[in-house]
């Protein structure tokens, strides 16, 4: 049991706040702030020795931010008694200031009032928001619920260093109302941890490290639980086995939301037949629907994040099952936990550490508690501050801590060390995109150097597939098929064309109208009286249209954080403001000011971090930090070089096509005049014409 | 001052000859391609930078310069094809000693190109130009190519006409006139008896009949030729014969505006498009009787029938001014006046006056005061 960390409260408002450099707080937020870079929250705890059981610390996913309500309400008793007293200060001030307005009435006492003021449940206050993590609506519920099932899921199969191999299920039990399970074949978890970590909330392994997971605070898949529960009265069912000699556990766990504590209905060895994994089954209400921000689009994109993994899915309502396979069989390697490098702290951060250091002198705290510091630099950090290098780390902490956090910058410190990154990699990222989005003309991948935002290190991959399929153009159908082909559809051999292409999906009786007129095809002409020259017009008109219609088309976003896909509040995201702010016309598309570029495109764009900023209210879009932001235009601009490059390579090819063809057609029109004029046959004309064009086509392109 | 060139055994000659000048364009396009080199026709430049004013003759004459039309070029491919096209069309005429129009020909050569829905010529608007190119890269004129024109201006008075064998007396052509065909050379067209004393040419076709009805040209003993606006090079081509073979003055009677005095300057000198025609149709004689820019004071016209010049007028008037051929202080003057005035004057404003105003006291007046500009 002590193996476990509690997040508590007030840890995670302090990882959530980012303050300012420049403006140190007060000193209650500094008191707060300063928990957020402590390697060891509770350093009483013994270090964990059961590996199972290590791996098997499942956090949940969400990062919420209570604070926003959190920080004006009491949650600790220090709190509450200081409130009543400040309240009536204010009260007393206002008498006094204004004597002849009419006195208010006081409607409590501060004793009626200290009765009401209690302690909150963090589980009763997420009933409340539940917003916050993501159950805001039917649909979104849905999708958190699975996402941080499959999260957790892969972190602890990648902790424990296994393949993944991940069954995702979801059945319709009742109208909006889903059952989900999600089963891997990771560690299990040992059969005392299970209650916390499902029905617990704040309770996790990964909020205490700097390293790079994909949860990070232990709330989602309690908070995924506690929603079903709400919504259906379901407990959260747990099926569990650590190894192939152990039995298997079943649970069934409700929480009980006033004191945030798991309740056991149901515990039972079971007969399973994975030698190990896990399997969570929560029923809650839900709307299951297809397309953007659906599970369908979470799961592709979390198989182009995750090449080493495979997925099984079962859709409800009778959709055909999909499988993603492995494309990796190479695990990545594992992430190395780190300790904070001086450019990122914060000066409450540097006070808190100087005075829970062990170290006795200046010089050794700061070589012990942060990365990248040496002797020397030490030595130069204190010169630089004017500080001994062996004054004691308390005292400073309380006098010179301003100067010595000034100095930090000054100094020139190596970037932290970056192996504590794990990036997908460039060729990863692009089979990952040749498996999800298939038939592209040019998949560009690029891996930028790991570099870092306020000593974090983090990383940037850009990935990007163009063209081919994504254009959406269909095959007509061959010549030697029978019948008129258009669109791989086979036309009523009766009707007029008009008629029978409004047979075709998305063809309107005005586009035909339209598209025809662009053919310059009579639309009362039977398809049967179609000649082989007007067929092909009407195909290369319905491809000339779908070509327009990609190409004003917004590109397809998708955003990996921690190879995790985000899927709501694209336009606050720093991905998509680096994505809006890179100029892509410069690249060979079309782009509407300020906003995503257009065209037959996927973009992925990942980074991988040991601390991931997200913006405060979800960990749903990426906080924009500068650094950030400039390493993903970076990232962007060389994919963009290369697909421009590809393009104009291809439209340099393209218009000497076309002008070699309109050359070809007027030389054989050409050729006929000739014959008339000389009286030589016009075959042997057009051949001396057609030789000579191979010779100037290429001149011609050069004028 | 007749040429001998038109007669029957020559034209016959002048038939091969076209006929073997298309072929030769053809021959050099074919032995161009097969030398490796990129078939190219020299055409001479028709505008404004390769004409000059020979101030000697008085006429508009074409320079030397030519421009390359090249086959494989793909801003100049379908011209160049185009000019093929209508040569063997031509070539063909030519040869079967057929005569068409120039519209006839354009249906003759339109048609579309295969597998592209894209035609050879979508209007006659295109073929016209390519005529003209075919006429100066051959130096053959589009008679001489079997190519005509439909006709255009009307003609009466004081002559006897032979059209084609048929006898036409200009005395009594009713109402409407003898139509001034296109092609007017003396194997089709000769003069048989002419009592006129002068020729007036009229640029609207309105104030042409007022005159027909007043009987004008009897009074007067005149030919009256009315233009419709701009001369066809038919109507010039006989007002230029007609100069010549019967000695006869030719006044020119336009509206009082920029593009009136450029009809009568082309007719004098030539044009810009057809400055390789100027040769055989400009007449320096020609005399500018009116509208003038004074006339409206001296005939004591009111100001109610001016129309105030617009932009585009003022521009023409300023671009005329800086021609080389139109330096002559007289017409200089005509066109500053009209830009001091800012107004110019329509030939029917001077029906404001009364109705046969013109015919009975303003082109008399005129013409008793020689108050005409040559």
């Amino acid at each position: 049991m002590k193996a476990e960390a509690q997040t508590s409260l007030e840890d995670l408002m302090a990882k959530r706040k980012t303050p300012k450099r420049s403006a140190p707080e007060s000193d209650a937020s500094q008191a707060t702030t300063t928990s957020r870079k402590k390697p060891s929250h509770e350093s009483t705890q013994p270090e964990q020795s059961d590996q199972a059981a290590k791996a098997g610390q499942r956090s949940a996913g969400k990062a919420k931010q209570p604070a926003a309500d959190g920080a004006g309400r009491p949650t600790d008793q220090t709190e509450q008694a200081q409130q009543p007293k400040a309240t009536k200060e204010a009260g007393q001030e206002g008498a006094e200031e204004t004597p002849k307005a009419r006195k208010p009435k006081r409607r409590r006492s501060a004793e009626t009032m200290a009765s009401q003021q209690r302690d909150i449940s963090v589980s009763e206050f997420f009933v409340k928001n539940r917003h916050l993590l993501g159950f805001d609506s039917p649909a979104r519920a849905l999708l958190t619920t699975v996402k941080e099932a499959v999260d957790n899921a892969l972190d602890a199969c990648e902790d424990a260093g296994i393949l993944p191999t991940i069954v995702v299920e979801i059945d319709l039990v009742a109208e909006n109302r889903y059952r989900v399970a999600v089963q891997d074949n990771g560690p299990g978890i040992v059969r005392r941890q299970v209650p916390k970590i499902f029905g617990k909330l704040l309770y996790g392994s990964k909020f205490h490290k700097l390293k790079q997971s994909r949860g990070q605070q232990g709330i989602g898949i309690s908070a995924a639980g506690m929603y079903g529960q709400l919504t259906t009265g379901k407990p959260v069912v747990i099926t569990s086995r650590t190894a192939e000699n152990r039995p298997a556990h079943h649970f069934e766990i409700v929480i009980n939301t006033r004191k945030n504590n798991p309740e056991v209905i149901k515990d039972i060895e079971v007969e399973w037949a994975e030698p190990h994994g896990t399997r969570v089954e929560i029923e809650l209400e839900g709307i299951y629907k297809a397309g953007r921000r659906s599970v369908d689009q979470y799961l592709e994109q979390t198989a182009i994040a995750n090449p080493h993994a495979e997925i099984f899915y079962n859709p409800p309502k009778g959709k055909k099952e999909r499988f993603f396979p492995r494309v990796s069989d190479e695990l990545p390697p594992e992430p190395v936990e780190i300790k904070p490098h001086p450019y990122g702290v914060e000066l409450g951060l540097l006070i808190k550490l100087l005075k829970d250091t062990s170290a006795r002198t200046l010089r050794a705290a700061l070589m012990q508690d942060f990365s990248r510091v040496s002797a020397r630099v030490a030595d130069a950090i204190c010169a630089e501050a004017g500080l001994k290098p062996t004054a004691r780390p308390k005292q400073i902490a309380n006098r010179e801590v301003e100067s010595l956090y000034q100095a930090i910058p000054k100094v020139k410190i190596l970037s932290p060390p970056t192996n504590c990154i794990v990036p997908i990699g460039e060729d990863l990222v692009r089979k990952g995109l040749e498996r999800e989005i298939k038939g592209a003309e040019i998949y560009v991948t690029k891996t930028r150097p790991p570099t870092v935002y306020r000593g974090n290190p983090f990383q940037i991959e850009v990935g990007l597939a163009y063209g081919g399929q994504l254009t959406g153009l269909v095959d007509h159908g061959t010549e030697s098929d029978r019948g008129v082909w258009i669109s791989g559809v086979r036309l009523a051999h009766n009707k007029t064309i008009e008629m029978a292409l409004t047979v075709l999906p998305g063809l309107t009786r005005k586009k035909v109208v339209e598209l025809l007129l662009q053919a310059g095809v009579n639309r009362s002409t039977r398809v049967r009286e179609l000649t082989q020259d007007q067929v092909g017009l009407v195909r290369s008109a319905l491809d000339a249209s779908v070509r327009s219609q990609a190409q004003s088309r917004s590109i397809q976003l998708v955003r990996l954080a921690n190879r995790v896909p985000l899927q709501y509040q694209q336009s606050a995201c720093a991905i998509t403001k680096a994505v809006n702010d890179v100029n892509w016309r410069r690249y060979g598309l079309n782009q509407p000011r300020g906003s995503l570029p257009t065209g037959p495109m996927v973009l992925v764009v990942h980074i991988a971090s040991v601390w991931v900023p997200f913006t405060s209210e979800s960990k749903e879009a990426i906080a924009h930090y500068s650094e950030i932001l400039e390493e993903i235009q970076r990232g962007l601009q060389e994919c963009g070089r290369d697909l421009g490059s590809y393009l104009s390579r291809r439209s340099h090819a393209k218009s000497r096509e076309q002008r070699r063809n309109k050359l070809n057609l007027y030389a054989g029109e050409l050729a006929e005049s000739l014959a008339r004029l000389t009286g030589k046959p016009r075959d042997k004309i057009a051949k001396t014409l057609d030789q000579a064009a191979d010779q100037f086509a290429a001149v011609d392109l050069l004028e | 001052m007749a040429t001998k060139k038109n007669s029957p055994k020559r034209k016959a000659l002048a038939a091969k000859e076209v006929s073997k000048r298309l072929v030769d364009l053809a021959e050099q396009v074919l032995i161009q391609a097969e030398q490796g080199e990129n078939p190219t026709v020299a055409i001479p430049v028709r505008s404004l930078s390769n004409v000059h004013f020979n101030e000697e003759r008085s006429i508009i004459e074409m320079g030397d310069r030519t421009q390359k039309r090249i086959l494989f070029n793909v801003n100049m491919a379908k011209k160049f094809m185009q000019t093929f096209l209508v040569a063997a069309a031509c070539k063909d005429l030519v040869e079967s000693g057929k005569t068409t129009s120039i519209r006839d020909l354009f249906y003759m050569t339109k048609h579309t190109l295969p597998k592209s829905g894209e035609n050879t010529f979508n209007d006659q608007e295109e073929s016209d130009p390519i005529i003209e190119d075919l006429e100066v890269a051959i130096q053959a004129l589009r008679e001489e190519l079997h190519l005509f024109a439909s006709n255009r201006g009307g003609l009466v008075g004081e002559i006897t006409i032979v059209d084609a064998g048929d006898t036409i007396d200009a005395r009594h052509m009713g109402t409407g006139g003898w139509a001034v065909p296109s092609i007017v050379e003396k194997d089709v067209i000769q003069f048989k008896k002419c009592s006129a004393e002068f020729i007036l040419l009229v640029e609207k076709d309105a104030v042409w009949r007022r005159l027909n009805e007043d009987r004008f040209w009897k009074q007067h003993k005149a030919i009256l030729v009315q233009s419709n606006g701009m001369p066809a090079r038919g109507v010039r081509r006989l007002l230029r014969r007609m100069t010549d073979e019967l000695n006869l003055p030719l006044y020119v009677l336009v509206d009082n505006d920029p593009w009136g005095l450029y009809i009568y300057s082309v007719v004098k000198q030539g044009s810009i498009n057809l400055a390789f025609e100027s040769i055989r149709m400009a007449i320096p004689s020609a005399r500018f009787l009116g509208l003038s820019s004074f006339d409206r004071e001296r005939y004591d016209l009111p100001d109610t029938v001016t129309i105030t010049l617009d932009n585009k007028d003022e521009t023409r008037a300023k671009q005329m001014m800086d021609y080389p051929w139109f330096q002559n202080r007289k017409w200089k003057r005509e066109l500053k006046k009209m830009l001091d005035s800012k107004v110019k004057l329509e030939l029917e404003a001077l029906s404001a006056k009364g109705i046969s105003f013109i015919t009975e006291e303003y082109l008399p007046r005129k013409l008793h005061e020689n108050d005409w500009i040559a």
